[in-house]
């Protein structure tokens, strides 16, 4: 073999190894559009059928028997969305204050927000369910949206991207035109940072969407789940189902996986500028 | 916080008025604006020397605007998490009244050989999983980083997992793992391996765990490590070929050395979210007749300490008791993050 042969050779196997490993990242989706299509027998029976059945819809119907699926849906919807846009709004208003503005105190509280970054939420989850339940709002999705709301990451994010991503002089230019703290943020920050903004809201979204712990503990009424939390139901509850549980999984990861690889390249930038700072 | 928006107002006027925007860095009379005839008069006679009340209250977009996130951490996590302490040493099922019991729930947790076997399932599934996914992405970064083709896709088809909802992914481990009809059984019976009954024996229940760990979040680790590598400058590469260093020599005197940072951070990010699985047991084995609920499957080794948490806490409404285990689990976590940053940091110091 001579050099170029052998580079060649290097660079294929390179990239062999690496579908490979891109085979095995995505197969279980493929699987599961498998079992979903197929009926549980075909599942169980040996050797196992390999390629996408015509059962989809049946399995649906069996699912939608044994499971509110939209009303989990619609929950999850409504729970993903409102913390989102809070956070959204909470986070890039913080953020401007943190990043342009000096006031009294405001190195300690900023000390304060890194410091208790590091407390992990199961250390408050009794309590919070003991808060909720004299709120009364055990079992409903305030008790999942409103304590997500406090996002620390999301103002971290956002001051670092206001402090450089929005100019002083347009701040200056709209002080100078009168405008006060709140309209300078409607009418200059919040345009500035919407691509940061699209970062944190797609994350916010999924971290939501895919929640578990929370509404386990919150959500105490079996009529009202999310998504995720219904599904393990489900399947605790029907296990050797597999075709009509997996068509569950199919419709409730799929659409997500779907619309993430859209804006994935500029959030795998953007996940990993987070992660590195 | 906010506590003088009457006084504020009072001052400067309605909230969009021009005097509520004055950072510290800005100079406060570019705060007029036309069509206010009025104030163009006041900041100068007022403004060199605002009493400290109202110096304050010349602040109050700026509180207001940070509020939403202090009010709502205080109330929802910086009062429970100081609160799960005062009710590690109380006895309370949630409804009736609390008893004081000092440091019982903790002498109690130190004989509590169920506590012992979550902590030990716990570091066995983490180290199973962290080990071979950390180095796994590392090969898998410097594999992508070595070409030029396909990068972005790459990029995205190893990030998804990552994304991925745990309680499908699990479900999905538990179907394909199955004992009886799983696809790894008929692939190992076709092979005429024999079935193995994965999710019923002591070890590769904690295996299938790991397993699943380890296929949601390599492909996460490997694009950080890959956004690492791209930042290190290609002359040092370059310079190291000329003196002679082969790809291995390079890979250790160069590539790791500079990612070391790096990878400190994703050994102390793996450690952080792997000792704290939960949803894969739970998912896993809410099922298993043979077993109750939340016990972590057959022998509980599926039981991780977080499971064993909510066990006792929701389960059984042990509050007290469940706070305990929370707060040692905590400084158990702390403990060992603690250790691995020393690890990592006095490798540094070596060569």
């Amino acid at each position: 073999m001579n050099r170029v042969d052998r580079k060649r050779f290097r660079g294929l196997s390179v990239h062999v190894v690496l579908w490979l490993c891109v085979i095995i990242s995505v197969f279980p989706f493929y699987w599961i559009v498998v079992m979903a299509t197929n009926t549980s027998q075909d599942i169980y029976s040996y050797p196992p059928k390999l390629w996408f059945g015509g059962n989809l819809l049946t399995n649906i119907q069996h699912l939608f028997d044994k499971m509110d699926f939209f009303g989990s849906l619609l929950n999850t919807v409504i729970v993903a969305v409102c913390t989102t846009v809070l956070v959204l709004l909470f986070d890039s208003l913080a953020a401007f204050a943190f990043a342009k503005y000096e006031f009294p105190g405001k190195k300690l509280l900023f000390g304060m927000l890194l410091a208790m970054y590091i407390l992990p939420t199961q250390l408050a989850i009794i309590p919070q369910y003991e808060i909720m339940v004299q709120l009364g709002w055990l079992g409903t999705l305030k008790a999942l949206i409103v304590p997500a709301c406090a996002n620390a990451f999301g103002i971290f994010w956002m001051r670092q991207y206001t402090s450089s991503g929005v100019p002083d002089e347009l701040l200056d230019a709209a002080r100078i035109e009168g405008a006060g703290f709140f309209r300078q943020y409607w009418h200059v920050v919040l345009p500035c940072v919407r691509p940061a903004l699209a970062f944190l809201g797609i994350y916010t979204f999924i971290l939501s969407w895919n929640d578990y712990i929370t509404p386990l503990v919150m959500l105490v009424d079996p009529s009202r789940l999310t998504l995720q939390v219904a599904l393990a139901q489900l399947y605790a509850g029907h296990s050797t189902d597999y075709s009509m549980v997996m068509s569950g999984v199919l419709l409730a990861v799929i659409p997500l996986v779907l619309v993430f690889t859209f804006f994935a390249r500029g959030f795998i930038a953007d996940a990993t500028k987070g992660a590195l700072r | 916080m906010s506590s003088s928006p009457v006084a504020g107002s009072a001052a400067t006027g309605p909230p969009s008025g021009p005097a509520t925007g004055s950072g510290g860095r800005h100079a406060t009379d570019r705060r007029r604006g036309p069509g206010r005839p009025a104030r163009r008069i006041r900041p100068v006679s007022s403004g060199a020397r605002p009493g400290p009340r109202r110096r304050r209250a010349r602040y109050w977009p700026q509180y207001l605007a940070i509020s939403p996130y202090y009010l709502i951490f205080s109330v929802f996590m910086f009062f429970p998490v100081i609160y799960t302490i005062y009710l590690a040493f109380q006895k309370w099922d949630g409804i009736g009244e609390m008893h004081y019991v000092g440091f019982q729930q903790f002498r109690f947790l130190w004989d509590d050989p169920v506590f012992w076997l979550s902590i030990r399932n716990t570091l066995v599934i983490w180290v199973l999983a962290t080990a071979p996914m950390l180095f796994m992405a590392l090969i898998l970064a410097v594999l992508v980083n070595s070409t030029k083709r396909f990068t972005s896709f790459y990029r995205v088809a190893l990030f998804i997992p990552s994304i991925t909802s745990l309680v499908a992914i699990a479900i999905f481990f538990g179907a394909i793992f199955s004992n009886n009809f799983g696809l790894i059984n008929a692939v190992l019976t076709g092979l005429h391996l024999g079935a193995v009954p994965w999710l019923s024996n002591e070890w590769t229940i904690k295996l299938v765990i790991a397993a699943l760990m380890t296929w949601q979040w390599t492909g996460y680790n490997a694009i950080i490590y890959l956004a690492g590598l791209q930042a290190i400058p290609s002359e040092l590469y370059e310079a190291a070929r000329m003196d002679g260093a082969g790809p291995m020599r390079i890979f250790f005197s160069i590539t790791i050395p500079l990612l070391r940072p790096i990878i400190l951070f994703t050994v102390v990010v793996s450690t952080v979210t792997g000792l704290q699985s939960f949803t894969e047991p739970q998912v896993l084995f809410g099922s298993d007749a043979s077993t109750n609920p939340n016990s972590g499957g057959p022998g509980q080794a599926g039981l991780t300490t977080l499971l064993y948490f909510y066990h006792t806490a929701f389960d059984t409404n042990d509050f007290g008791y469940g706070a305990a285990i929370v707060w040692a689990f905590f400084l158990v976590i702390l403990l060992i993050v603690l250790i691995n940053w020393g690890l990592v940091q006095r490798k540094e110091r070596r060569p």
